[in-house]
C-alpha cells in the first residue's frame, strides 16, 4: 500500500490534497477503506457548509459498520464527489482518485498534518 | 477465561492469505480476505471455503445417550436416524433459549453436537449436568475437531473430486464418515449459507492438507476463501437466525417464531417442558412480536438494536441489518408488533441514528436457492 507522497494525512485517515486557488481535496486513505470493508453508503458534507478541523462532517457506512467522516481542516465545502455518492464502492477500489469525497475551500489548517512517510508510519 | 484469543489450526494459513482477523467469541477468527462483497457472491454463484474451527462439538454416548439428549433438548432426538442430523435447541427451565444446535447422530449410541463458539461452555456445563442419573458421557470435544465448510452451487462436484463418500446419497441434514483428500473426515451436508454445502469435520493436524485439498479442487470453479463477513450476509438473505440476535434466554422458541422445534409428543420429560407448554399457549392466543424481514427503501443499513417505529411509535426492533450483496439494498431481520408483520405493511420505518428511514415488510427468507 503506498501512501502518495503529495498529499498530506490526518490520524483519522483523511488525505488532503495541496490547495489550488485555495481549495483542497479530501479522501480517506486506502489504509482506511481496507479497515472499513466494502462501504456502501456514503453521507457528505453538503456544498456551502462550514465544517471545522477535527469535527464530524459525514459518515461511512460499510457491511458491518458506520464510521464518522472526519475533516482534516477548517473551512468551506464547495464541491461533494456525487460520483462516489451513487457509487460508494470508490471508496474502495480508487481511494486516492475517483473515490475523493469532497472540496473544501481552506481558512485554517491544522499543524500536524502528516506526511505520507510520516502516515505510512503512523498507520503501521 | 484466558486473555489472549484462541487460534485454529488454520491461524497461519489465513495470516498468509492475508486475511483480517477478528475476535470471535474468544477465538482469533478470518473476517474476510479481501472483499466480503466478492466473497458472498461466490458462494451464491460459485462455491466459499470456510474455517468454521471455532465452532463447539460435544460428543454424547452411551446406552441412554438418546435419552439424555431428549431430556435435555426440546428436540426428538431418539428419532434421528444414524447418519442423519437435525436442527434442534436447548433451552433453560423457564423456556429462554440457551442456544440452538445441530445434533449429527453418527452411531446408534452416538452423538455429536455442535453448538456456536459463543455459547459452546454453556451447552457442555448445561448437558454435563442433566446427564446425571443418565448411563451415557457428555465429552467435551472442541479441541479434537477442526471444522471446514465448503459452501455453494459448485460445492458438491469440488468434494466429489476428492472422496469416494457418496455423496449423491447424502441427504441434507445428514452426516457420514469418510475420507476427503486422504484425510478422515465426518461429512455433513448442512452449512449456514442458504447454498448447497458441505461441513467437514476433521482433526486439528489434517485442517491444512484439508483446505488446500479444496482449494486447490475449488480454484478452476472460482472457489475462494471466505470469512465471518459474508457468512453474516449469506445467513442473514437466508433468514436463518442467529444466537445473540434473533435468538436469547430472554425468548422462548415460540417467541423467536420456531415453535416447531419442540417436540411435546415425545416421551418422558424434558428441561423446561412445563414453561414451553405456557409459551405455546400464550403464543397461541396473545400472538407475541413476529420475526419479520425489513428491505430498506433508501440507502441508509439498520443494525441490531434500532428502532422499527410506525405511526410514530415504536413497534419492534432490528436483530440483524446488513447491505444485502443479492438484494442490492440493505436488509434487516426485526421483532415486529403483529398488526405491522404482515408482508406488504407500509409505513413501517427504522430510525436510524434519528431519522426515520422506510422499509417494506416481507415475509422471510430474502433469498432462497433454486434447486
Amino acid at each position: 500500500m503506498s501512501n502518495p507522497q503529495q498529499l498530506r494525512y490526518s490520524k483519522e485517515h483523511e488525505w488532503l490534497s495541496p490547495a489550488e486557488d485555495g481549495v483542497a481535496t479530501v479522501g480517506i486513505t486506502e489504509h482506511a477503506a481496507n479497515a472499513l470493508g466494502d462501504v456502501v453508503y456514503v453521507q457528505l458534507p453538503e456544498v456551502g457548509a462550514t465544517i471545522t478541523a477535527g469535527e464530524t462532517c459525514g459518515e461511512l457506512e460499510s457491511t458491518k459498520s458506520v464510521s464518522d467522516l472526519y475533516s482534516p481542516v477548517t473551512g468551506e465545502v464547495v464541491e461533494a464527489n456525487q460520483a462516489v455518492v451513487d457509487d460508494p464502492s470508490l471508496v474502495n477500489t480508487a481511494p486516492f482518485e475517483g473515490g475523493w469525497l469532497f472540496k473544501v475551500r481552506v481558512t485554517d489548517e491544522p499543524q500536524d498534518l502528516l506526511s505520507a512517510d510520516e502516515y505510512t508510519e503512523f498507520a503501521g | 477465561m484466558s486473555t489472549s484469543p484462541r487460534r485454529t489450526a488454520l491461524d497461519a494459513l489465513h495470516r498468509s492469505l492475508g486475511a483480517t482477523m477478528t475476535d470471535f467469541a474468544g477465538w482469533d477468527m478470518p473476517l474476510r480476505y479481501a472483499s466480503e462483497r466478492d466473497e458472498h457472491t461466490a458462494v451464491r454463484t460459485r462455491a466459499g471455503l470456510f474455517d468454521l474451527s471455532h465452532m463447539g462439538e460435544i460428543t454424547v454416548t452411551g446406552a441412554q445417550a438418546a435419552a439424555l439428549l431428549d431430556h435435555a433438548l426440546v428436540g426428538n432426538i431418539g428419532g434421528v436416524g444414524v447418519g442423519r442430523a437435525r436442527y434442534t435447541m436447548i433451552c433453560r427451565e423457564d423456556g429462554g433459549i440457551l442456544d440452538d444446535l445441530i445434533v449429527y447422530r453418527l452411531a446408534e449410541q452416538e452423538y455429536m453436537v455442535v453448538a456456536n463458539a459463543s455459547n459452546a461452555q454453556v451447552v457442555l456445563d448445561a448437558l454435563t449436568e442433566r446427564a446425571a442419573g443418565f448411563d451415557a458421557e457428555v465429552r467435551d470435544d472442541r479441541d479434537a475437531y477442526a471444522l471446514i465448510a465448503v459452501q455453494g452451487p459448485e460445492s458438491p462436484g469440488i468434494l466429489k473430486s476428492l472422496t469416494d463418500a457418496d455423496l449423491d446419497g447424502l441427504k441434507y441434514y445428514a452426516g457420514l464418515p469418510g475420507t476427503v483428500a486422504g484425510v478422515p473426515a465426518l461429512i455433513a451436508r448442512t452449512g449456514y449459507t442458504g447454498e448447497d454445502g458441505f461441513e467437514l469435520f476433521t482433526a486439528p493436524e489434517h485442517a491444512e492438507r484439508l483446505w488446500r485439498a479444496l482449494t486447490e479442487a475449488g480454484a478452476p470453479v472460482g472457489l475462494i476463501p471466505c470469512g465471518l463477513s459474508c457468512r453474516d450476509t449469506l445467513r442473514l438473505e437466508a433468514g436463518m437466525p442467529l444466537y445473540g440476535h434473533e435468538l436469547t434466554t430472554a425468548l422462548t422458541p415460540f417467541d423467536a417464531g420456531l415453535g416447531r422445534v419442540v417436540k411435546f409428543e415425545k416421551e418422558g420429560d424434558f428441561v423446561g417442558r412445563e414453561a414451553l407448554e405456557a409459551a405455546a399457549e400464550r403464543a397461541a392466543t396473545a400472538p407475541p412480536r413476529r420475526l419479520v424481514g425489513l428491505v430498506a427503501q433508501g440507502r441508509r443499513v439498520p443494525r441490531a438494536g434500532m428502532s422499527v417505529v410506525a405511526d410514530g411509535t415504536v413497534v419492534g426492533e432490528v436483530t440483524s441489518g446488513a447491505p444485502s450483496p443479492t438484494l442490492g439494498k440493505p436488509i434487516a431481520m426485526a421483532y415486529v408488533d403483529a398488526a405491522y408483520a404482515e408482508a406488504g405493511t407500509s409505513g413501517v420505518g427504522v430510525d436510524i441514528r434519528g431519522t426515520h428511514e422506510p422499509y417494506d415488510v416481507v415475509a422471510l427468507p430474502f433469498y432462497k436457492r433454486q434447486k
